[in-house]
């Protein structure tokens, strides 16, 4: 299957071309931030400088990092966490830090679909468990923030990734493919 | 007893690797599902190679132990917690393991309840352990009912249990990361049921239940639920389920569970014959 080459900038109307089933791989700088983050956004937190969402891309994951002999960080592990625990918040950071797509497993709800529709974003579902094929895509880990406040596995992290796989389940028009295959699913139960 | 966690950690069991590649032949080329399965498939053997865990989430670890009589379960108890603890310095096990009441993660996987222990005596002078590593994603869509469930029009018999079970089915979409394995036992109390069903993930996927209407159950569980669509991640597809094994116990006649736990397709399982001096002394998957 021929995948669609999302890469950076993530412009507007790059990710607005995008239609729930659409296969994509993602080429660029991408961010983490999981629930300490995004608790944090919602209280009014402040991002550092470097970390610049505009236009960009957040991962709800929480990677295994090591540090190689000269102390740079090497991502060992790297696969999506559970989106749906940040339903309450992701609408906002959505609206307020100007994402445009969000990676993570499992799907969202209609607060965060209908941000995606307002704001022009995406929700990518990354491969749940593929932690290791999901971490090769990692060419560098390139910055680490907040990693005081958080610790590890919440704290912000920088990577640049290369053809970094996903499936696009909610798009900026209003579809989840998670409402549709639900639906269909149902209606095959009952035949 | 080290090797154990690394093996169950890093390398899937053939049983499910073979269920897994089988089903990629099944899914239509060029779809998303086949793509997802490759994925699937490239992860579990760079985890092997690399002998890194299959997935990040190494999941609540739980030992199954089949002990002669008279072997001393406390030293058991102590050996295999010394394990986790090396085991997670090593990376094979993420700190993954927080006390509930505090929200303190110390780092080494060992606390109260855990690891969890299931022994059980036998009459042959073997000991067999089985480690599963259960993720908590799998773990959150797993379910019990009590029937009678007017909503699903499930009542006390099997058909009732097959209507309940596809439930759970449709419930957990692709957010136990399918494509999954069920687990689930019929009647007892709550808290076997749950036990049990999760003694039916200690079967080989290939096996058949020596029950001749469970095997049939089964068989129909997993025929009906991979024609709902649901497929790998839930993104659609022939493959939802990998595995459906069921078990019984009695139950009262006041009450009825059926209950399900979800394994991952990162169903990580594996066991070990150990001598009495506890050496491995050979494989069990
Ligand atoms: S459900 Fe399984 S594969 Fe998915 S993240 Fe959890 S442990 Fe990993």
């Amino acid at each position: 299957m021929n995948a669609i080459q999302l890469e950076a900038p993530f412009t507007e109307e790059k990710i607005r071309n995008l239609k729930v089933g659409d296969s994509v791989e993602i080429t660029g700088v991408i961010f983490t931030g999981r629930d300490a983050v995004h608790k944090y956004l919602h209280e009014g937190g402040k991002l550092p400088d470097e970390v610049n969402l505009k236009d960009g891309i957040l991962y709800h994951c929480g990677p295994v990092v090591i540090e190689d002999e000269n102390g740079a960080w090497k991502t060992v592990a790297a696969g999506p966490t559970t989106s749906i625990r940040e339903e309450p918040y992701q609408w906002q950071v959505i609206r307020d830090y100007g994402i445009r797509g969000v990676i993570g497993k499992g799907g969202m709800g209609p607060k965060t679909l209908e941000a995606c529709k307002e704001h022009g974003c995406v929700y990518l579902h990354a491969v749940g468990g593929a932690a290791q094929v999901l971490a090769e895509c990692i060419e560098e880990t390139s910055g680490v923030y907040m990693m005081e406040e958080f610790g590890s596995p919440e704290a912000i992290w920088e990577f640049k990734v290369v053809k970094f796989p996903a499936v696009v389940t909610m798009d900026s028009h209003g579809e989840s493919l998670h409402e549709k295959i639900f639906a269909d699913s149902v209606a095959a139960l009952q035949q | 007893m080290v090797e154990l966690i690394r093996r169950t950690s890093a390398e899937l069991p053939d049983d499910v690797h073979r269920a897994i590649l089988s089903s990629l032949e099944n899914e239509r080329k060029g779809e998303i599902a086949e793509a997802t399965l490759k994925i699937i498939d490239k992860n579990i053997a760079i985890a092997k190679n690399k002998s890194q865990p299959i997935c990040q989430d190494t999941g609540s670890v739980l030992f199954y132990v089949d002990c002669p009589v008279g072997m001393d379960q406390i030293a058991f108890e102590e050996v295999a917690k010394g394990a986790v603890i090396e085991a997670t310095k090593k990376g094979y096990l993420r700190q993954n393991s927080v006390d509930t009441l505090t929200g303190v993660n110390d780092g080494t996987n060992v606390g109260r309840g855990a690891p969890a222990f299931h022994f059980h005596q036998t009459r042959s002078n073997e000991i067999q352990v089985r480690l599963v590593l259960k993720g908590g994603g799998c773990e959150n869509v797993g379910a019990q009912y009590a029937l009678p469930n007017t909503k699903l029009k499930a009542n006390r018999d099997l058909e009732g249990c097959k209507k309940v079970i596809l439930d759970a089915v449709i419930q957990a979409q692709g957010k136990g990361c399918g494509p999954g394995v069920l687990g689930i036992c019929i009647g007892g109390d709550r808290a076997t049921g749950y036990e049990y069903s999760k003694h039916q993930l200690l079967r080989k996927l290939d096996d058949t239940n020596p029950v001749p209407e469970l095997a049939a159950m089964e068989k129909e569980i997993m025929d009906k639920a991979n024609t709902l669509g649901i497929g790998p991640m839930g993104f659609g597809g022939k493959t939802t389920l990998l595995g459906v094994k069921i078990g019984c116990a009695n139950r009262v006649p006041a009450s009825y569970f059926v209950s399900i736990s979800y394994m991952c397709w990162a169903y990580r399982r594996h066991g070990a014959v150990l001598s009495p001096e506890g050496s491995i002394e050979s494989w069990l998957y």
